[in-house]
């Protein structure tokens, strides 16, 4: 592959507090002078906030280079354990209606019908797809909804005179950070389990964990290495046994779908994620929908409101005296919602078959390619079978050989218009990770191109790890400095901090 | 070389899915030697596939037909453009200029997960001039990055001062929206007895409506760790004692967080001036759609003290110089303390949030500059006032508190013997939303309503909700 001709845009864009020039103001409000009288003369503001003053064309301008520096999916990204997917404009442009924008969730429900509609719909679809009895989507993302799990377990433990008798969650090690965080933020001890030879923990290790204090299980399967825990099942009973609830977090649905149902695994609650697995956008970290489902024992421990349908008209309905408190305000991100409905639909039972077939299909494809280029492994290497939709892969030989970090190696990428692999969560438990993850949308010639990419970086390191530790070279900016970026004395969350530290401190 | 059939409902490829033609499957399965895409699903045990077929609707792959169907559906929503709203309480209705709609509709980060420091420069950036300009407002140092709402800033702000001080009180003083109150009570929640945050009211005196010094200084004492209370209160009035207030607390040792709406503060003193250690809000006032709920986002700022920058469960993002001279781009700051470096041992929790709105409210505060926040301050006081003017001029209509509010006030309809269910529902036919029903949630008020007046009413509109009104009444 020969050298990059991609560049990314480099506008230099200053800091937009420091542009404009006073007096210019880019919304004109039909002014109310005397309306000052209004404030309470103790509350009035001072002195005016210190904002750019700025017309609106370079507003927008200077909002659209940023847009143009940002490489996001324009090229080809194959960012792990997040699922990027086609987002169709076709629901977009829906959800900026105003039928859809301009509602107010406190709206007699009798004008919201659409909306409940859509809801009440994707809960359906939901309920086909994992077995459960009812999906509710307050919470704002996957950890919003794991955060859910622990507040309805709260419930259900307070309604059985549990509560604070039962007190611990389980979960893995390879479980994404915000089981075990939703978990002790809600109050619960943590129990986290170690893998084991065969990429998950043993049955052994679970039965020694649970105990008469356990009140929940909160566990991901596949895992983000693409091994899957072929116990889940007996797993499932011997938590139940010990009398605690199952939470399947559906993270990495896509590699599963239509294969196999939560509830039928003998789960009490499962999440989804709308931003990944059902086609709503990611926004760069939302809005997200955690889609949270759970078995009908569970249902009144729910947080309000549910949306029940009755021949095509839908109601707002209380869960129960004994639910839980909300976990974000009002019915959740109802325009996700809808995107998520509407990939649904337009996927159908045999398209979302089809979507994992080709998710787990293009990954052991990668896995191929990935195994014949020098200096990569995958984690649990004697594991020799197909893996699910994702591996996780490690730079360690190529660390070793060459200095050349997977950080360089995600940045130098970049180079070529290919946007940052995801590497792993955090305890690094294979070093020098990264986790590429195809999904069903990207083409065969993509995903082949994003293998050449690697290919070549990787002859980079070999030939000149020079260049590849001095990337990006044909980035929007150059590499960044983060030597300073965890000093309280230095770092800086705004501009007018950013100032007064570097006065004190000349950078 | 045996392939699933393609599906029945079509033929050819899925337009989403370029890889769904018979062809490159068996390219991707001949290239890696395996026999059939089942093959590779072998992890799973057969007892664990689906039992029975997942039961969806048929398939509606043709755009022309998911279109039709996705605006049919819509189309059984009323929402601001038809009818007259008078809806607040936690989501406004704003204008929402025309560029913020255009700039967090584009791809590039709409679209976006993570990515690099370098590679999506242009969105950081803009994150950190969501922060910058939010700071000049606030008039702190200290930004975070937003979590889900307004509610979930104050819970997460109320964990960060229960574990600054050690204490597990908090004083919630004045009126604050029932929303709001169930997500603080359910970050307050805990499995164990002994991290629970304890919640304890202090109500508004019912005369002014301000809060109640005498009662709040008699359970303020040094096991409290934090009073919050929001400025305008969600009643609608601006609470003047937040001086006192804050002196209060930092006396005994606790933590003063203000609540506040963004677009006071043109004209409103920030509450960082009149001491509030740590204040949280809403962003979807700043150029954001009120998404039937989905517009929310709430925000945590503070000052610039390392004590409090070690408790933030949001990312921050710092500017910070690249290789380049003069150059500079953007990282997180003490990523390692969240959630994401620490497991169960972070700072709560972070997450997916509400990222793609700093990009509208960036675009918001720069377009309005000190100037716009000016007048949009006053534009909004004056609109409100009016139509409390108004609505208070009708027979047996009392506006509670005539003056001393923002952009929501009280309107009781006791005296006209209507419920405000029967009023609203007679308002729905003149295409009104007319206020909040606090019948039930505020049972001392009786049969009064909040009703919010924005930038976006005209003169026409508030005369005609009080023509309205007077012949609702009237019947």
């Amino acid at each position: 592959m020969k050298s990059p001709s991609y560049h990314a845009a480099r506008w230099a864009e200053p800091i937009i507090t420091e542009l404009g020039s006073e007096g210019r103001c880019g919304l004109f409000i039909e002014d109310a002078p005397d309306a000052l009288d209004l404030m309470p003369r103790a509350l009035r503001r001072t002195s005016a906030p210190v904002l750019p003053s700025l017309s609106e064309p370079e507003v927008f301008r200077h909002y659209l280079h940023l847009a143009q520096m940002t490489l996001g999916m324009q090229g080809v990204s194959l960012f792990g354990t997040c699922t990027m997917k086609y987002n169709a404009p076709v629901s977009e442009a829906i959800s900026w209606r105003p039928e859809m924008a301009e509602t107010h969730p406190l709206q007699d429900p009798e004008t919201l019908q659409g909306s409940l509609a859509f809801i009440h719909g994707l809960d359906r679809m939901l309920r086909s797809l994992s077995g459960m009895d009812r999906f509710v989507f307050q919470a704002g993302g996957g950890a919003d909804a794991a955060y859910t799990h622990c507040a309805v377990t709260r419930a259900w433990l307070a309604a059985r005179g549990e509560l604070g008798k039962r007190d611990e969650i389980i979960t893995s090690i390879q479980s994404h950070p915000c089981n075990p965080a939703t978990a002790a933020t809600a109050g619960f001890k943590v129990i986290t389990l170690t893998l084991e030879e065969n990429g998950y923990p043993s049955l052994e290790q679970l039965k020694a964990a649970v105990s008469d204090r356990t009140a929940a299980l909160m566990i991901g399967n596949p895992d983000d290495m693409g091994i899957y825990n072929p116990e889940i099942r007996e797993w499932v009973d011997v938590v139940h046994r010990a009398g605690g609830l199952c939470f399947y977090d559906h993270a990495n649905f896509n590699g599963v779908m239509g294969k196999i149902r939560a509830r039928e695994l003998g789960f009490d609650a499962c999440m989804f994620m709308l931003h990944k697995t059902f086609g709503a956008p990611k926004g760069g970290n939302g809005p997200s929908v955690g889609a949270y489902g759970c078995s009908a024992e569970l249902e009144p421990f729910l947080p309000a409101p549910l949306v029940n349908e009755e021949n095509g008209h839908y109601r707002l309905v209380q869960p129960g005296a004994g639910a839980s408190g909300h976990v974000r305000e009002y019915l959740g991100n109802v325009q996700q919602v809808m995107k998520a409905y509407a990939w649904t639909l337009a996927m159908g039972a045999d398209g979302i078959d089809e979507a994992s077939d080709l998710s787990v299909l293009a990954n052991n494809y990668m896995d191929h390619r990935l195994s014949t280029i020098r200096g990569l492994s995958h984690s649990h290497p004697h594991l020799t079978g197909w893996r699910m939709e994702m591996t996780r892969w490690s730079m360690e030989t190529l660390c070793r050989e060459t200095g050349v970090s997977v950080f360089d190696v995600q940045r130098r990428m970049t180079d070529f218009g290919i946007d940052a692999f995801w590497l792993s969560h955090e305890p690094w438990l294979v070093p020098e990770p990264f986790t590429p993850e195809a999904g069903e949308m990207w083409s065969l010639e993509e995903i082949d191109r994003w293998l050449d990419v690697l290919e070549t970086v990787v002859a980079e390191c070999y030939a000149d790890p020079e260049t590849v530790r001095t990337a990006p070279h044909r980035q929007a900016i150059r590499q960044l400095d983060q030597s300073h970026i965890n000093d309280p004395a230095r770092f800086a969350t705004t501009m007018r901090a950013w100032k007064r530290k570097s006065a004190v401190i000349p950078a | 070389m045996t392939t699933k059939a393609l599906h029945r409902s079509r033929s050819g490829a899925h337009p989403w899915m370029a890889n769904s033609t018979d062809g490159l499957k068996a390219r991707m399965l001949s290239a890696i030697g395996a026999d059939s895409i089942d093959e590779l699903f072998r992890q799973i045990p057969d007892t664990h596939r689906v039992k029975a077929p997942i039961d969806l609707p048929p398939a509606m792959t043709s755009e022309v037909a998911l279109k039709r169907h996705l605006r049919d559906i819509a189309a059984r929503n009323a929402h601001g453009e038809t009818h007259l709203n008078f809806l607040g309480g936690g989501i406004w209705q704003h204008h929402v200029p025309a560029i913020c709609d255009e700039l967090v509709r584009r791809q590039e980060w709409l679209t976006s997960v993570f990515g690099s420091p370098e590679s999506d420069h242009g969105r950081n950036q803009a994150w950190f001039e969501f922060c910058s300009q939010l700071g000049e407002l606030l008039d702190m140092d200290l930004v975070g990055m937003p979590v889900y709402g307004w509610g979930c800033a104050a819970g997460h702000a109320i964990r960060m001062a229960a574990r600054l001080t050690g204490r597990s009180r908090l004083l919630i003083a004045g009126p604050i929206a029932p929303e709001r109150l169930s997500v603080i009570g359910t970050y307050c929640a805990s499995a164990r007895d002994e991290s629970v945050i304890a919640i304890e009211r202090i109500l508004p005196d019912p005369k002014t409506g301000r809060i109640d010094i005498d009662a709040l200084a008699s359970r303020m004492d040094a096991t409290v760790a934090a009073v919050y209370l929001e400025n305008p209160n969600y009643l609608g009035l601006f609470e003047t004692q937040v001086p006192e207030i804050a002196r209060l607390a930092r006396a005994a040792g606790a933590e003063t967080i203000v609540g506040v709406d963004p677009l006071t503060l043109g004209v409103a003193e920030p509450p960082a001036r009149q001491g509030a250690d740590i204040v949280v809000g809403s962003l979807q006032p700043l150029g954001v759609h009120m998404h039937g709920g989905g517009g929310v986002g709430g925000f945590i700022a503070s000052r610039d003290e390392e004590r409090y920058a070690r408790e933030y469960p949001t990312f921050l993002v710092s500017i910070a110089p690249t290789v380049a001279e003069g150059e500079y781009g953007f990282g997180l700051a003490l990523f390692h303390q969240t959630s994401y470096g620490m497991r169960e041992e972070g700072k709560d929790w972070t997450g997916n949030s509400t990222y793609l709105w700093t990009i509208a409210a960036a675009a918001f505060m720069a377009l309005l500059g000190p100037q716009g926040f000016q007048a949009m301050g006053r534009r909004i006081l004056a609109n409100a006032h009016r139509a409390a003017e108004k609505l208070a001029a009708i027979q047996g209509v009392r506006v509670i508190h005539q003056g001393g509010f923002f952009k929501e006030f009280l309107v009781d309809f006791n005296a006209t013997g209507k419920t405000v269910a029967e009023i609203n529902r007679a308002l729905l036919g003149h295409r009104i939303f007319g206020g909040i029903d606090l019948s039930a949630e505020q049972p001392s008020l009786g049969q009064t309503a909040l009703y919010c007046v924005t930038e976006v009413h005209t003169d026409e509109d508030i005369d005609r909700i009080a023509q309205a009104l007077t012949e609702v009444l009237a019947r």
